[in-house]
Formats: C-alpha cells, sequence, structure tokens
C-alpha cells in the first residue's frame, strides 16, 4: 500500500483507520474528499447542520434518525475517523478475510449492521424498542398518509410478531430474530467503486 | 561614473520606445481591429490545438511516471463513489418482504433498511451538492488549482507547469487585463456618447454595434473560444432569451454574437457605472432592489419590454444561480409566465482548459476574474434551440421544465429536478412527501389485498 500520495499523509493514523475499517486507500481519500464537501466551512468535523444540508437525506422520511446515528449521545460534533466509521458498516461483508476467533468482529458484520438499525428505532437509547419508539419512527415514514389508528394497528401488530419474551417491547435479540431469513448484507450494504 | 551610464539609458529608453510601439501595434491590428470588425484570425483556435496536445502529452507523462513508481494514478471518478441502485422504492420494498419470507405483512421492521440504505448513500455521495463544487477533470491542464497526483510529476513536467505559470502570470494577465480595461471603458464612453443622440434608427444601430465590439473586446480580454451552433435561431426582438449559468461570463459571451436588453439589479460602484451607461443607449432593465421582491411589479416591467416589438430580446438565467456546468437545475417559473415566445440557449464550457463555474460562496467577483484571466483559455460552445412557446393547457411549471430538457438535451447536461436555490436553501417539505406517498402505497395497497382475502 503506498501511502506517499500527499493527501493520506495529511490524516493522521490512516493505517490504523484502514485496519479497522477494511477501507482501501482510495475509499478513505474519497470520503476525505467527501467530508471537505460536507464541511462548508473548514471546520475539520461535522456537526447536525451539515448533514441537513444534504438535500436526499432531507428528504428521506428518516434522515433525522440517520444524523442522530452519527452523533454518539452527548458529543455535537462528528470528525473524520467517526464519519468513517459509520460509514464502515455499509461495506458489504468480505469473506476472504481470514476468520480469526481472537481479532474483533468486523464494522460490517450482520451483528453490527443489525446494531446499527437497531438504534434508528431505539429512540430513547434505552436498548430496547417500544411501544412509543415504533410509534414515532413510523409516524416519520409516513407522516400524513395513514391514519392514528391505522399507525397504532401497524404498531401493535409489529409488537406482537416478533415480541417474545412478553414485555411489549422488542429488544436485541429480538429483533434480530424476526430478521433472520433476510439478506442483511445485500440490504444494508453500498458498493464502493473501485 | 555617472557618464557611463548616459549612453545605456539612452539605449534602454530607445528599445523601451520600440517595444511600446511593437505591442501597441500588435495590439490594435491582431486583438482590437478584429473585434470592432468582428472577425477572426484564428490564431485563438491555433493556440487552442496547442494547448491540447501539451495537455495529453502531460498526462501521458503523469501515467508513465506512475506506472514507473508502481501505483495508481488518483483519477477523480466523474462518475461517483458509488454504484447506486436504479430499483425504485416499490421494487425494494417487496424484494425485502420476500426475502424474509413471511406472508404478506402490512409493515416490516425490514422496510428501514431501504430508507436508511438510501439516507447513507446520499452521505457518501449525493446528486445536488456534486453539482455546485467545481468539476473534476480526467487530465491534467497545467494549472495547480486541478491536480491531484504531485507526487508524480516529472522534472520535465515540473519544468513545463513553470514555463506555464510564467506565460500565463507574466504575459497573460497583463494583456487580458489591459483588454479589459480597454473593452470597459470603450463601453461606457461610446454608450453615453450614444445616449446623446435621438431615439430613432441611427441610434439603435450605433448601439449594437458599439455592444458587439465592446463585447468582442472582452470575449478576447479572456482569450475565450467560442463555436455558435444553430445560428439561424437566434433570438429575435419581442422574445426571451434563456440560458444555463455557469458564471458571470455567460452574459459576454452571448451578448458577443447578438443584442440583448439585459436584466438585473441596480449595482453600486464600477458595476453601476456601466449599468448607468448601457441603458443609455438602448433599453435595458435594472430593477432596484426593492422592486425585485415585488413579483408582478417585474412581470408587468418584463412583459411591457417584451410586447415592444422595437425592442430587444430579454437575457434571462431562470436557474437564478451558478451551477458547476454539468447539469442543468429547476428553472423558476417567472419567465415562463409572460407568455411570448422563449428562445433556449444551451452553454457548454470545455473544463479541459479552465473551469469557469463561479462558486460565490468560495470565491468573491475579483477573485474569480483573475482566476478566469490567469486559465490558459475558456473554451466553450453555444447552441441555439428552436424558439418554443407554451403549448395549450401546458401550465408555466411544465414549459419550463420542457424547455429545460431541451436545454439539457442539446449541451450533454444532466436534467435534475432539483432546485438552484438548493445551493443556499432547505428543501421544501413537498420532497419528503412524496416518499412518504410512495411508502404508504406500499402499505395500503398490501392492506388491501389482505381484505380481498
Amino acid at each position: 500500500m503506498g501511502s506517499t500520495n500527499s493527501t493520506l499523509i495529511k490524516i493522521p493514523n490512516v493505517e490504523e483507520l484502514m485496519q479497522e475499517t477494511g477501507f482501501s486507500t482510495a475509499h478513505i481519500i474519497r470520503l476525505h474528499d467527501r467530508f471537505k464537501e460536507l464541511d462548508k466551512e473548514r471546520r475539520g468535523y461535522l456537526c447536525p447542520r451539515d448533514f441537513e444540508a444534504i438535500k436526499g437525506l432531507a428528504i428521506n422520511p428518516i434522515g433525522d434518525r440517520i444524523i442522530g446515528a452519527f452523533f454518539s449521545p452527548g458529543r455535537e460534533t462528528v470528525d473524520f475517523y467517526t464519519f468513517v466509521r459509520i460509514l464502515a458498516h455499509f461495506r458489504p461483508a468480505d469473506n476472504s478475510r481470514p476468520k480469526e476467533s481472537s481479532s474483533p468482529e468486523p464494522i460490517n458484520s450482520r451483528t453490527n449492521k443489525l446494531k446499527f438499525v437497531f438504534q434508528l428505532y431505539d429512540l430513547d437509547k434505552d436498548g430496547k424498542i417500544s411501544r412509543i419508539d415504533l410509534l414515532k419512527v413510523l409516524r416519520g415514514m409516513l407522516e400524513m398518509q395513514v391514519t392514528e389508528e391505522q399507525l397504532d394497528s401497524i404498531v401493535d401488530r409489529t409488537i406482537q410478531e416478533a415480541d417474545l419474551d412478553g414485555d411489549d417491547a422488542i429488544s436485541f435479540e429480538e429483533f434480530r430474530k424476526s430478521l433472520e431469513k433476510v439478506n442483511i448484507d445485500h440490504k444494508m450494504s453500498i458498493r464502493f467503486l473501485r | 561614473m555617472e557618464s557611463y551610464l548616459f549612453p545605456f539609458d539612452s539605449l534602454i529608453c530607445m528599445l523601451l520606445g520600440i517595444s511600446f510601439t511593437v505591442w501597441c501595434t500588435l495590439l490594435l491590428v491582431f486583438i482590437i481591429v478584429p473585434a470592432i470588425l468582428g472577425v477572426s484570425f484564428g490564431i485563438r483556435r491555433l493556440y487552442m490545438k496547442s494547448l491540447l496536445k501539451l495537455f495529453e502529452w502531460a498526462t501521458l507523462r503523469m501515467e508513465r511516471g506512475a506506472k514507473e513508481k508502481n501505483q495508481h494514478l488518483y483519477k477523480p471518478n466523474s462518475n461517483g463513489i458509488i454504484a447506486k441502485e436504479p430499483a425504485s422504492l416499490e421494487q425494494e420494498i417487496q424484494e425485502l418482504r420476500r426475502s424474509g419470507g413471511g406472508s404478506e405483512p402490512e409493515f416490516d421492521m425490514s422496510d428501514i433498511f431501504y430508507f436508511c440504505r438510501k439516507g447513507v448513500e446520499s452521505i457518501v455521495d449525493d446528486e445536488v451538492t456534486k453539482r455546485f463544487s467545481a468539476e473534476e477533470l480526467e487530465s491534467w491542464n497545467l494549472l495547480t488549482r486541478s491536480n491531484y497526483n504531485s507526487q508524480h510529476i516529472s522534472t520535465r513536467l515540473t519544468v513545463l507547469w513553470g514555463a506555464g505559470v510564467l506565460i500565463r502570470y507574466g504575459f497573460l494577465l497583463p494583456l487580458r487585463v489591459t483588454l479589459a480595461f480597454t473593452g470597459v471603458g470603450l463601453l461606457v464612453v461610446l454608450t453615453s456618447i450614444i445616449g446623446l443622440l435621438p431615439n430613432g434608427r441611427t441610434k439603435n444601430y450605433l448601439s449594437e454595434k458599439v455592444h458587439l465590439m465592446c463585447y468582442r473586446i472582452c470575449v478576447r480580454a479572456l482569450t475565450a473560444i467560442i463555436t455558435y451552433h444553430d445560428s439561424e435561431n437566434k433570438p429575435k426582438n419581442g422574445g426571451i432569451c434563456v440560458a444555463n449559468h455557469t458564471s458571470p461570463i455567460d452574459v459576454i459571451i452571448l451578448a458577443s454574437d447578438g443584442c440583448y436588453a439585459m436584466v438585473g439589479q441596480v449595482h453600486g460602484g464600477l458595476m453601476g457605472v456601466i449599468q448607468k451607461a448601457m441603458v443609455k443607449a438602448c433599453p435595458h432593465i435594472w430593477f432596484e432592489r426593492s422592486e425585485v421582491k415585488d413579483r408582478h411589479l417585474v412581470a408587468k416591467r418584463l412583459s411591457d419590454h417584451v410586447a415592444d416589438e422595437s425592442k430587444l430580446p430579454i437575457l434571462i438565467f431562470p436557474e437564478g444561480t451558478c451551477i458547476n456546468n454539468t447539469s442543468v437545475m429547476m428553472f423558476k417559473k417567472g419567465s415562463f409566465e409572460i407568455g411570448c415566445t422563449v428562445y433556449p440557449v444551451a452553454i457548454k464550457y470545455d473544463p479541459r482548459f479552465g473551469d469557469a463555474f463561479w462558486n460565490s460562496s468560495t470565491f468573491g467577483m475579483v477573485n474569480y476574474l483573475l482566476h478566469m484571466m490567469s486559465s490558459w483559455a475558456i473554451v466553450c460552445s453555444v447552441w441555439y434551440l428552436p424558439p418554443m412557446s407554451r403549448m395549450e393547457g401546458e401550465d408555466a411549471v411544465q414549459f419550463a421544465n420542457r424547455v429545460k430538457a431541451a436545454i439539457a438535451r442539446k449541451g450533454g447536461l444532466a436534467d435534475l429536478l432539483w432546485d438552484g436555490g438548493l445551493k443556499r436553501g432547505k428543501v421544501k417539505e413537498v420532497f419528503k412527501e412524496e416518499q412518504q406517498k410512495l411508502y404508504s402505497k406500499v402499505l395500503v395497497g398490501s392492506g388491501e389485498d389482505r381484505s380481498r382475502s
């Protein structure tokens, strides 16, 4: 891996980042360019406003949830590492990598992808998707298009189907179980070119 | 000691005098006179061809240099970072459901994957933000601004680049600045003189000639090499000319081939002086800042102007802001409501020679002009499209979109739905509602199936 590229030199700890996330040199450079593009005021970090300026995200019904996923609780800024680490969730799984039991699970494993989506649903971050959480997310996805009763019935039915231990909320394990037949890797991956 | 210097002194004076005279004569013969008469020696085209050969050579050298070091050239890929699935919302969600293997549920937890992925895709690479930053190039045009592979440059290339810098800043830039000043100065002075004449055919004729001449000098001041296509469709009196907007230079490019009435806000300073002078010779439409907000007033003034057959066609850029010349954004409908013939014009700049896009949030106007004048050249093509009018039953927005599609197609630009105002503003709620509607159809649709069974 040639690291004589001048852009790479500007990013400290880039080797570590590449190891951790599995992105190649070219990917990191592109993501860095994209980061700079989004960071219009050149502060070296991104804040929610920068994400809100992305038009594709603004029309996404769960856009604000996705933005929230970038900012860990209490933090108001996202630096380049966090940016890349979160995007690493969306890398397709590499089956070519040798599976060592001692190494930590890669960021783009099935479990980690599921964990990412789980936090999109779990608004109050209590480890469970409660009725209220689900209602809020569905309202974001549907807003004016369905009535309150329809929303309620959808929520009721979903929790009924997925809730196995009867606590009227969906834990991560129940979530994982309800999606065990879905090809997560395919649906939650973005094909990065070259 | 001093006696030594005298002969040198007079020699130097003589040399300076001669070179100055030669310089001025060359300027006059090769630039000013052709500008007045509207002919061209073809020098600029020759220049353009030689530059292209030079750039190709430079890129090859860089590639060779990269191969020797066994690395890849970082080729900015104008197609984007990621490959996006072209499937629609319905298709994707049905697929998600099917792979889940359950019976037809109304809502499934996996539906969120679609939105999640689309959202993150747009974080990584989105159509709109891309349009507001300068276009990336495949080859290197010897300007530092567009170089991503600085470690691959050999000594020969560096020398070439150095020579390029000298030529551009030492020779071309002063030349162009002098020309620019001449052009603008002549414009102000001559239009003021013409303004003294009584209104009539002579005045219009002279004003046309003067405007054309001064704009042509400005075109040479930028070393702009313009190819006009389909000139038989040039805008005529009583119409509105509509074009896509990349930089303030668009005005000069169009106005050097035909006479237009300009529309704009009254500015102070140098721009204000130019505006006042221009309006003396022929009627342009300048609005006070306060008047701009009043849409009815604006529409009325435009329609009045258009109704008068003796007045020149109005030049308008409906995108409202500068776009980076890879796409055409939503046209504001104001100019399409007036109900007269619209003459669309497509302008496409060749990015190999210099990026003409004005990113007003990064550069100021003066900075931008300096950039332009220190590039190699500005090469662009202008296509005059056949006139269009609003059809029966078509509203202003549909008409605007039709015109926009025609311009995009002709100029080889992407036709985008997005609003140019998105450069600065927020997305309208209506777009989010569209997504919500689509999703709810998928849910409600399957609900209907259930009730039937």
